[in-house]
């Protein structure tokens, strides 16, 4: 061992000594050291997700059942009364937990494959390739989101696997950006063109050299692209082109009770009853934004300790 | 501005007993372990040592600076009567930039892109009041002409990104010498040049630092260049002092025996054997980038087998795109690569996987050529997996053979790349290369990124692999020492065209071409007259 007998490296130091950590080791120190706000953000985040995966447990009526009586008041058997057609509302909330974020999830993951991939493919290839798929992002991200998913989905019809696939290509527009301009600084590393020289394939470097190294800012982005997409298809039950009834949804539950803030002056709780699945979608969308705030902080190289 | 300047030998700087912690990986580190520093008027100290040693460390510490996660834990840093230790930052910052100017080892990065250059030169006098900006401008021109840069009179309103290197890190001493500082901290300023620009700009700033009467700290890990330059002489490891001694008497009689061990590095020589078995040749090769200017002209080499071909030249010579045309990674426009007699598919992708396994290449940063998210084991195992088809425990035990091949031990084997040194990850590219079980390997200023003491175990470890594995080497460097020590035949390139093609002893000996006289003789010596006499011998 010339090398190390001779000569001083810090970085050979260091490696020397650390501790090899595993990757639960690693997880639960980054956990300690988290801030409030990234602990409360994961709690709720577990919170939702509990909900959502054993909603049918949870929930104390059905997801479509219809009671006799409408716009029953809080309490009694109906913690949160029923709607205009006598459903239970909390019984509704808990299983729109399920289909709001299960829509979100799927539409997100689908926007990430296609936007990531092709944006991998962008960045690799160059050229002709990269002009021609970055020109009709262009395109696509020319045109007001909403307005054009409005469109699309009045002519494929607001069918659930119509909404995900609409957002999901409308969404991976910004996915494919973000990946091509992180990709395209990894593009230009020796031991991609290393890789190139030995005679790999598109995919083996994609996957094995370039990925690896640009997960962080995708993972976070993936958390934003959650929430904004979970946002637009709430925006979108809402304006009744989202989730179709009986399915229950947060956006549309705001519709449908929209009307009953006028009884304010007569029942406060009444009230509210739109206001508590408007209230869930905010609540996840910060807790969201602030467990992809600590994952950035940390994933950045910034460091204000010192 | 003569008031403040004393008399050259009164004492400048004085840092004593001074000691510098990092921080990194949840502890506090010792950088700099207890040194002491004299430094007189006028008076060029140079600090040498592998890097690690501490010598930025220690430099930024004489202005009273630390990096952030640093600081200077004890000890006394005196300059001109004032303790930069217990000095306030608004107390330092008069000083930082007027009086102790800093010169940084990649002007590149140090001169903001959006403004011109004159603005930036003069930048420090400004803010500091010290000459209206009329004045500050004639000055900084007038500088211009002395630091040899050309039309020192327009060069000033020109952008950084519209000079060259090389005149960039002569504006950089320029912005330095601005304000007439009493202290210059030269940060291995010609690291990151060619050999010919180096010796202009060594001309330039020793000059200039004489005229002006200036004191420098100049740390560099190039002994030639440090004998240039220094008066005295220091060399630190691990962050003590080894030993300090005049040039001339460090020269000629070091005493630590690290001292001498970084002495000897220079004197590795690989006798010539020749050979007339050509493993590959390139014929008449002409290559442009995007079908754009021409870069390569009319290049031919012939590479004999089981040899070293080194090909030299300063950057933009074309070494690096006649390695591209070979690796099928630049396709030419004409001419051909014979590989074995048998010519070679000009793109990469016509290649078989038999031609690509036996044609390897090792790449100048080793940082940037290991992918950071792969173990050791993985980046020496795939091209074992990729060529041979070995799996599972073959290719573990193959993958320890290679480790001992290029002398690491088994701990690295699931290491990552961020947790070894320099000389450790140029060594793991080499086996990457090794697994294929080439017969040629390209290098690429494969020891350029490296300190001297690196440097030669690298160089050892190639020399060794070549004879007993029979393997050649297309060596592509700028270095004439390790063209010295490694090759058998020698292409000089000049602005995409050969020069000059032949064994070494022949090239290395007179008569020369003009360009390969003007290459071999800016080759520092360690001779501390060596730069004077270059300059009186070139008028």
């Amino acid at each position: 061992m010339t090398d190390s007998t001779q000569s001083y490296s810090a970085a050979a130091e260091v490696g020397q000594l650390r501790e090899r950590r595993t990757r639960w080791q690693i997880i639960k120190i980054e956990l300690a050291k988290a801030p409030y706000s990234a602990w409360f953000g994961l709690i709720v985040i577990a919170f939702y997700l509990f909900v959502a995966l054993f909603a049918p447990l949870l929930a104390p009526h059905g997801e479509a059942e219809i009671f006799s009586q409408s716009f029953a008041p809080w309490g009694g058997e109906h913690v949160f009364g029923t709607d205009q057609i006598g459903r239970d509302i909390f019984s509704r909330l808990i299983f729109g937990a399920r289909n709001t974020m299960g829509i979100a999830l799927a539409t997100t993951l689908m926007s990430f494959t296609i936007g990531g991939g092709l944006g991998l493919v962008a960045a690799i290839s160059g050229g002709w390739t990269d002009q021609l798929l970055s020109r009709a992002v262009d395109v696509l991200m020319a045109i007001p989101g909403l307005i054009f998913a409005l469109m699309l989905l009045t002519i494929f019809g607001s069918s659930i696997l119509s909404l995900i696939m609409i957002i999901a290509v409308l969404d991976s527009t910004r996915v494919f950006r973000l990946t091509r301009s992180v990709a395209v600084s990894v593009v230009v590393m020796d031991y991609v063109e290393a890789a190139k020289l030995r005679g790999e394939k598109l995919p083996w470097i994609m996957r094995r050299e370039i990925l690896p190294n640009i997960m962080p800012p995708l993972i976070a982005e993936f958390g934003l692209r959650f929430s904004f997409v979970f946002l637009t298809i709430a925006a979108l039950s809402f304006l009744g082109l989202g989730i179709q009834p009986p399915t229950a949804d947060w956006g549309s539950m705001v519709r449908d009770n929209a009307s009953m803030i006028q009884f304010a002056k007569y029942d406060l709780t009444a009230a509210l009853t739109p206001m508590i699945p408007a209230g869930a979608i905010a609540l996840l969308t910060v807790a969201v934004n602030f467990v992809v705030d600590w994952f950035l902080h940390k994933t950045s190289g910034l460091n204000d300790e010192h | 501005m003569s008031t403040k300047r004393g008399k050259k030998g009164d004492v400048l700087l004085e840092m004593k007993d001074v000691k510098v912690d990092g921080f990194s990986d949840e502890r506090w580190h010792k950088i700099i372990k207890g040194i002491d520093i004299t430094l007189h008027r006028g008076e060029v100290m140079g600090l040498i040592g592998e890097s690690g040693a501490g010598k930025s460390t220690l430099g930024l510490a004489a202005m009273g600076f630390t990096k952030p996660g640093c600081k200077i834990t004890s000890g006394s840093i005196i300059f001109d009567g004032q303790d930069l230790v217990l000095a306030s930052d608004e107390e330092k910052r008069a000083l930082w930039g007027t009086r102790i100017a800093y010169v940084a080892q990649s002007a590149a990065a140090s001169f903001n892109p959006a403004h011109r250059l004159l603005d930036q030169t003069v930048e420090a006098s400004l803010n500091q009041g010290l000459q209206p900006r009329a004045a500050a401008e004639a000055d900084a021109r007038d500088l211009y002409g002395q630091l040899q840069l050309p039309d020192p009179e327009n060069i000033g309103d020109r952008y950084p990104h519209q000079v060259s290197g090389g005149q960039l890190q002569r504006m950089m001493t320029a912005m330095a010498m601005s304000p007439r500082p009493d202290l210059i901290i030269f940060d291995e300023p010609t690291t990151a040049l060619d050999v010919t620009t180096q010796v202009e700009v060594l001309v330039a700033m020793r000059e200039i630092v004489e005229k002006f009467n200036t004191a420098a700290l100049y740390i560099t890990h190039d002994l030639a260049v440090v004998a240039q330059m220094a008066d005295v002489i220091k060399v630190l490891r691990y962050g003590n002092e080894v030993e300090e001694a005049e040039t001339r008497q460090m020269l000629e009689s070091p005493k630590e025996d690290y001292t001498k061990s970084l002495w000897s590095v220079r004197a590795l020589e690989k006798t010539e054997s020749p050979s007339d078995d050509v493993v590959l040749s390139i014929d008449n090769v002409d290559a442009a980038y995007g079908g754009g200017v021409k870069v390569l002209h009319d290049v031919s080499i012939r590479i004999p087998r089981g040899r070293t071909v080194a090909v030299v030249g300063e950057s933009g010579s074309g070494k690096s795109t006649t390695a591209r045309v070979i690796t099928g990674l630049l396709p030419p426009m004409t001419g051909s690569v014979q590989f074995n007699g048998e010519p070679l598919p000009a793109a990469l992708k016509d290649r078989t996987k038999d031609q690509l396994q036996r044609i390897q290449m090792i790449y100048q940063s080793a940082d940037t050529a290991m992918n950071p998210r792969q173990t050791i084991a993985e980046t020496i195992g795939r091209p074992l997996e990729f060529y041979h088809g070995l799996t599972g425990k073959a290719k573990q035990e193959r993958i320890l053979e290679l480790l001992e091949m290029i002398e690491l031990d088994q701990s690295f084997y699931d290491r990552f790349p961020n947790e070894l040194s320099g000389g450790q990850k140029q060594r793991v590219c080499i086996a990457r290369a090794l697994a294929a079980d080439p017969e040629i390997i390209i290098c690429d200023e494969v020891t350029s990124a490296l300190d001297q003491i690196v440097q030669e175990g690298i160089l050892k470890l190639l020399l060794r692999l070549q004879k007993d594995y029979n393997i050649t080497y297309l060596f592509i460097t700028h270095d004439i020492a390790v063209v010295q020590a490694i090759s058998d035949e020698i292409v000089v390139m000049y602005q995409g065209a050969v020069v000059e093609q032949g064994g070494k002893n022949e090239i290395m000996s007179p008569p020369y071409p003009d360009y390969t006289q003007l290459l071999l003789n800016s080759v520092p010596d360690m001779d501390p007259d060596w730069l004077t006499n270059l300059v009186e011998a070139r008028g």
